[in-house]
């Protein structure tokens, strides 16, 4: 009987010693749901303020309605504020050009936002709607100068086409889309106006390159100063990701010219982690929703698809047009299917990385989207808790998979790219 | 109807990609229990596959929500 006890209070003192790092664990994600929960309410107040349409009159008038598609929209979004809490917003720099009125440059706090990321001034015909600038297009605003406004507003035409609107004066003006830096050549429409700002996202980018540099030199200082030891603190969590990169990817793909392509693929593996770790948080350092963003990966995918494409040899570029020990018909049909190859292989590196990280980002948002939809939008109460209790071990599980993805996704951009790069420098071998 | 439509084509494409990636992984566990020794090589090859099959699906899945 006493052994028994004995064992009882060895189990408690385990189970004890296990408690102190669950609860923390627990709470830290009932406080990051909580975030997402205060989160949806912003968005839901905003969501109220819209205004009635017929033809001249323009009011902002409140409809109580709640869209949680156009919430997670809203929330993965890149934004030219950077939302702390409540109506506080980190103010970030834009700099602005439009072809008749020449640069504008200004911090984002300009603006005077209040909730949901929507300011109450028009600075030289710009306003910031939902977190980001658009600029009016319609004859008599004023384009010189700061104008108070009342509130923003979309219009729906008859083939579907929703344009927002800015009420100035009780008179609705109809606002241009946002900016691309494309000028509209990659669709998008073209813009009466670009945006050089530093968005959340160009921030979340530096933070992550900070880290990271930071990161590195800890590691590469330790290498160092402590030759021959074991490996301690940075530079074991550092080492062992760089060596299962270097072992599993870089080697078995590239073989002997590994050493030529391994700052590439690290630096792609551990700049990737980074945002989609930093992409997890959903308060203020993190948030900024990174490698979600379809112009961030379309960019690492073109930067992949030039290293694999200058470094490919002649062997590479016979198997694209001229396919050795293949009948001269097949070839008509090959040729076509290697070259659309070429072009099909960055494309889904790009779309892959973007659907998994905003697939992730939007399931989280709709499961938080469950308070409003059961609590119909702030009126039952009783249906908000009863949403609450079914939306948070949701979002904890889906938190928990999308932390697997955030290593997986990484992984996988790095040994795709390492196997295509693998590809174009591989030596001739007999097969034909 | 669109949208009802497109929602269709989502889920079809997650069928295609979930007998896919369901075939990868049988297949490797079967392979990882005759060869232990290689489940490294295995691993990673199994990855690799499975993201290739995630591509078609995702280019799938992305045409459907922004189709209108």
């Amino acid at each position: 009987m006493s052994k028994f006890v004995a064992i009882l209070k060895k189990r408690y003192k385990r189970i004890i010693r296990m408690k102190k790092f669950v609860v923390p664990f627990i709470c830290l994600f009932v406080i990051m749901a909580n975030t997402f929960i205060v989160e949806g309410a912003e968005t839901h107040t905003g969501e109220s303020e819209n205004a009635t349409h017929n033809h001249d009159e323009c009011s902002c008038h409140h409809e109580e309605k709640y869209d949680p598609g156009a919430s997670a929209f809203h929330h993965i979004a890149d934004a030219n504020a950077f939302h702390l809490f409540g109506d506080y917003y980190l103010p970030l720099p834009c700099l602005l050009y439009s072809p008749g009125n020449g640069f504008t440059f200004l911090m984002s706090n300009a603006f005077d936002m209040h909730h949901h990321g929507s300011g109450t001034k028009a600075i030289d015909g710009y306003v910031m709607v939902h977190g980001s600038i658009m600029r009016v297009n319609q004859e008599g605003f004023p384009m010189d100068g700061e104008v108070e406004v009342s509130c923003y507003t979309e219009k729906e035409a008859a083939d579907g086409k929703v344009t927002h609107q800015v009420v100035y004066k009780e008179k609705c003006y109809d606002l241009d889309k946002k900016t691309s830096y494309d000028g509209g050549i990659m669709g998008g429409g073209v813009t009466s106006f670009y945006d050089f700002g530093m968005t959340k996202n160009v921030f979340t980018m530096i933070l992550a390159f900070l880290i990271l540099f930071f990161l590195f030199r800890k590691a590469a200082v330790s290498y160092i100063t402590r030759k021959g030891q074991a490996p301690k603190g940075v530079q074991a969590v550092i080492e062992p990701l760089f060596e299962f990169i270097r072992n599993e990817v870089a080697i078995p793909f590239l073989g002997s010219k590994y050493e030529k392509y391994l700052p590439y693929l690290m630096s792609i593996f551990f700049f990737i982690l980074g945002l989609n770790l930093i992409g997890q948080l959903p308060f203020f350092p993190g948030s900024g929703n990174v490698t979600g963003n379809l112009s961030v990966t379309l960019v690492l995918a073109v930067i992949a698809a030039l290293i694999t494409n200058f470094s490919g040899n002649k062997n590479y570029w016979q198997h694209v047009f001229n396919m050795p020990g293949v009948p001269l018909p097949i070839k008509f049909i090959l040729t076509p299917v290697e070259l659309l190859g070429l072009f099909i292989k960055p494309m889904t590196l790009m779309l892959r990385l973007f659907a998994n990280i905003t697939a992730g980002h939007i399931v989280i948002i709709i499961f938080v989207s469950l308070i409003f939809i059961f609590g119909q939008a702030g009126e039952n109460l009783g249906g908000s808790i009863l949403g609450g209790v079914m939306a948070v071990p949701l979002t904890l599980f889906m938190m928990a998979i999308e932390l697997l993805v955030a290593f997986v996704q990484a992984f996988v951009f790095c040994i795709l790219t390492a196997s295509y790069i693998g590809a174009a420098i591989e030596e001739h071998h007999e097969h034909h | 109807m669109t949208g009802t439509l497109a929602a269709i084509g989502a889920g079809l494409a997650v069928i295609g990609a979930g007998i896919g990636i369901g075939n990868i992984g049988s297949k490797a566990m079967e392979a990882i229990a005759r060869q232990p020794e290689v489940v490294g090589d295995i691993r990673s090859n199994m990855i690799l596959m499975a993201a290739l099959i995630e591509g078609a699906a995702l280019i799938a899945i992305i045409l459907s929500i922004f189709v209108k």
